[in-house]
């Protein structure tokens, strides 16, 4: 054990309440936390384990609906459970510094990046301003951020989702705190993104001895960051242990399944006819072009992957394939008929033919329908069927998407993640569809549950004969359920083909930095792969 | 071109068009008028010919489309024609230039909006910040509950219930509000001070509770913990990062309170017999003065038209994302 000298963070039996459906719930049910000058913790856990209450409850702040109901939290001798909020104040943005999850939405959009930056620097009295602003300019270099001296002009609209998540690290580095809380901060990131700001963050740490919390649920990302870390689920304490141990040798059965996630291994097939084929796509917003010149097939009864980070085309080459986005030039050519580019000119069949699931499984259903309304508005629009019978179709899709009838009379808002987003499933093999394009529809979720998912679709399509194309930017994802693999960047198509080809060398260059991009489950993986890809880029 | 300036020309040249719309709903609108002038002055007594020598005179006997570019024309060179009132039968014409007619009661209009506007906005925005600053709290449920019972009752009651208190009870004010052209600023302000109180409770309720929703609804905003987590105080978070994204939804409301004061204030012009626009319309309808209606009816749509263009130009000036594109 370390002496109580080095000690920074001591949080001993924490307990916190969260206000929902009109009455308080434990969220954080007694954690134990010690951190150490210096050092770095993860902590990890599904969503709803309760590593953000936690990792803010460092900084004395509870969320609105939260509240700190017990334990002790010292921060280099200051109990936080009864500082003032005065000194609490004092202490955040000061010593204690908070990265949040979405560099986009953390940052005011009225303001400059620089004044934004230097803020709590100068509000504390810590700096001068002009002080402040050439530190900052100092920590934008450091953070690789391109045009240091220019950067912090800019407003957040004005910089890419990398640039704003390294800007608020920076933000963070500003008044030398003695601890940042990291709070997700790279999740919504591309993966290619994703590697240089974890390693820019990680040199920042490191050069100015911070200690550091990171909270994540991407376990290889954690392995990466943290010198510990400790396992979280439903408000309690799993396990901690440094970061190779966990690794090498987790105790509790929790983590152990935690670490076998993407145990699902899809046996590619090849051979069949084309359910679709896109020609040569161009399309675009407006007059931006979105998608340049796109084409591939999809065999039947088949998975085909699109991948590529945002902004590559993905979702935009599903809203020609549905109509919802008209290409200007090209065709999609679906079982053997060219269809017509507009929606309103696609007959009712063409349109059951074809089914989408989105990757907000919140926002794709109405909150005040039920579960029979939402899956038996299809049943009724293209079928025809109404009472008994719809009942029965609605039912029969409960079951096939493994729910049973006590869900039809429950609102999206009383289901869990992963539970809406099998109803998406249920409406949309109500349909009777040959398509179905799968829009990141497991992004959102945690892993087992996105397992759960994953294997549900691949035995509908055993089943059902239904091919599907899966877009997604999870190159895990793709390996666990593809036949076949389509990469895009830029609007354009770098490689198609069997996955088996795609995913063994040699690569394109982009598909080899995605595919390298992936953070993997082992410590020092981070160092080694800036170094290959340095040397790819040199 | 900066994009900004182009949106503000275009926001402006869809005003005109707007105006002009109007213009013509104006109009048809006063066509419809049941009741005739001539016959009005004239009585029904007369015979067919003087009725039809006076409608030649005030080329009543025109067609519709004929008088409409007429009046429009001479509008769009600032002559809005003559008040058909100060005529009659006998042939003697009194009648005033419209302008000369309007001038006057639109100063005293403006006055009274400018003057209610200067105390009422900074009041409400004032309310509405701590009442957001403060929220749940004892204080923001009286401001809340103050204000929506003010907003609650009939202006006219709201006026009275001043009157009796501050003019009657407690005599501090004057109750009718007797003011001339040449009535210096300082009584003009003493003549005004019911009538613009009894407005000022009347439109704080509205722009104070839009401010307090505006910055609460960003409370919740990713940006807003993250000041939090900065350390900042209370204050320092409402007023430096919630306020400056706010001022879309609080300018709108504003725009439409100052609107309203210029053109619907009648009720308490009348109770306190201020010599206002709102009254000379009502007048004006009555006397089927049709000159007098057009101006006046041109004039409340620019007010509503020019302020709204105000709003939407303040809010996207107040966007960052609009004002510094990519």
């Amino acid at each position: 054990m370390s002496s109580e000298a080095d000690t920074l963070l001591e949080m001993r039996d924490v307990r916190i309440d969260g206000f929902a459906d009109e009455q308080w719930h434990a969220i954080i049910k007694g954690v134990d936390l010690t951190l150490r000058k210096g050092e770095v913790l993860g902590l990890i856990g599904e969503s709803g384990a309760g590593k953000s209450t936690l990792g803010l409850a460092a900084m004395g702040f509870a969320r609105p609906g939260c509240r700190l109901t017990g334990g002790e939290i010292l921060f280099d001798g200051i109990d936080l459970m009864r500082a003032s909020e005065r000194q609490k104040q004092r202490l955040r943005g000061a010593r204690i510094a908070y990265v949040a999850q979405s560099a986009a939405a953390a940052f005011n959009p009225a303001y400059r990046l620089l004044d934004q930056t230097v803020e709590s620097g100068i509000r504390h009295g810590l700096l001068r301003p002009e002080e402040a602003r050439a530190e900052a300019v100092e920590l934008y270099r450091a953070m690789d951020l391109p045009d240091p001296e220019h950067f912090g002009d800019r407003f957040p609209h004005q910089v890419s989702g990398g640039q704003l998540q390294r800007a608020m690290t920076a933000m963070a580095m500003a008044s030398r705190p003695d601890l940042i809380i990291f709070d997700e901060p790279t999740t919504a990131l591309d993966v290619t993104t994703q590697v240089n700001v974890l390693a820019t963050m990680r040199n920042a740490i490191e050069r100015f001895d911070t200690a550091a919390i990171y909270i994540t649920h991407d376990l290889a990302v954690v392995a990466q960051m943290a010198d510990r870390i400790k396992v979280l689920r439903h408000g309690e304490e799993i396990e901690e242990a440094d970061t190779e141990t966990m690794l090498s040798a987790p105790q509790q059965p929790y983590t152990k399944s935690l670490w076998a996630v993407r145990s699902i291994r899809k046996q590619a097939e090849g051979n069949a006819d084309k359910v679709l084929e896109l020609n040569g796509i161009t399309a675009t917003y407006g007059t931006r072009p979105v998608l340049k010149d796109v084409s591939f097939d999809v065999p039947r009864g088949r998975t085909v992957a699109v991948v590529g980070e945002s902004g590559s085309g993905k979702s935009t080459a599903a809203r020609v394939m549905t109509g919802l986005l008209p290409q200007i030039a090209g065709t999609v050519r679906f079982d053997g008929r060219d269809l017509p580019p507009e929606l309103s000119k696609r007959s009712k069949e063409d349109l059951r033919r074809i089914q989408m699931i989105y990757q907000m499984a919140d926002t794709a259903m109405n909150p005040r329908h039920t579960v029979r309304e939402i899956i038996g508005r299809p049943v009724r629009f293209y079928f025809g069927k109404t009472g008994r019978e719809a009942d029965a179709r609605v039912s029969e899709l409960l079951h096939l998407i493994e729910l049973d009838d006590s869900f039809l009379d429950r609102l999206p808002g009383e289901l869990s993640g992963g539970q809406k987003q099998r109803i998406c499933i249920a409406r949309a093999l109500a349909a009777d569809p040959d398509l179905i394009i799968c829009d990141e529809v497991t992004s959102a979720l945690d892993q087992i549950v996105q397992d759960g998912i994953l294997k549900l679709l691949m035995r509908l399509q055993k089943e059902l004969g239904v091919s599907i194309i899966f877009i997604t930017h999870d190159i895990a994802t793709v390996r666990a359920i593809a036949d076949e693999i389509v990469v895009m960047y830029q609007g354009g198509i770098v490689e198609k083909g069997p996955k088996q080809d795609i995913l063994s060398p040699p690569h394109a260059d982009y598909t080899a930095l995605l595919l390298s991009s992936v953070p993997e489950m082992e410590v020092g993986w981070l160092d080694r792969t800036l170094a290959e890809q340095g040397q790819a880029a040199s | 071109m900066h994009p900004i300036i182009r949106t503000i020309l275009q926001r402006l040249g869809l005003g005109l068009l707007t105006l002009f719309l109007v213009s013509i709903v104006i109009f048809s609108a006063v066509e419809f008028l049941p009741g005739d002038f001539t016959e009005a002055i004239l009585g029904q007594a007369a015979t067919k010919e003087t009725v039809a020598a006076f409608r030649h005179e005030l080329g009543l006997d025109q067609p519709a489309h004929i008088r409409y570019f007429d009046w429009i024309g001479s509008v769009l060179q600032g002559d809005f024609g003559t008040s058909f009132s100060g005529r009659s039968a006998s042939g003697v014409d009194r009648s005033r230039e419209v302008v000369e007619l309007i001038a006057p009661r639109l100063m005293n209009t403006l006055f009274l909006a400018g003057m209610t506007a200067i105390i009422a906005v900074p009041l409400a925005l004032f309310l509405g910040v701590t009442a957001a600053l403060y929220r749940n709290s004892l204080y923001d449920r009286i401001v809340n509950a103050g204000t929506l019972s003010t907003i609650s009752m009939p202006e006219f009651f709201v006026a009275y219930i001043l009157i009796l208190l501050l003019s009657t009870i407690f005599p501090v004010f004057p109750s009718l509000a007797n003011i001339a052209a040449d009535t210096p600023l300082i009584e003009r302000v003493y003549a005004s001070a019911l009538p613009s109180l009894t407005l000022t409770l009347v439109i704080v309720a509205h722009m104070m509770r839009m401010t307090r929703a505006a910055i609460i609804n960003l409370l919740a905003s990713p940006y807003i913990e993250m000041a939090r987590l900065k350390g900042l105080s209370g204050r320092r978070v409402i007023l430096h990062h919630a306020l400056p994204n706010a001022w879309a939804p609080i300018v709108n409301v504003i725009a439409f309170n100052l609107a309203y004061l210029v053109v619907g204030v009648v009720v308490v012009e009348v109770v306190f017999v201020y010599p206002g626009i709102g009254q000379l319309m009502v007048d004006a309808v009555t006397s089927r003065d049709i000159p007098v209606v057009q101006a006046c009816a041109l004039i409340f749509a620019a007010t509503y038209i020019l302020l709204n263009l105000l709003a939407d130009i303040i809010s996207i000036v107040t966007n960052p994302r609009l004002l510094h594109p990519r």
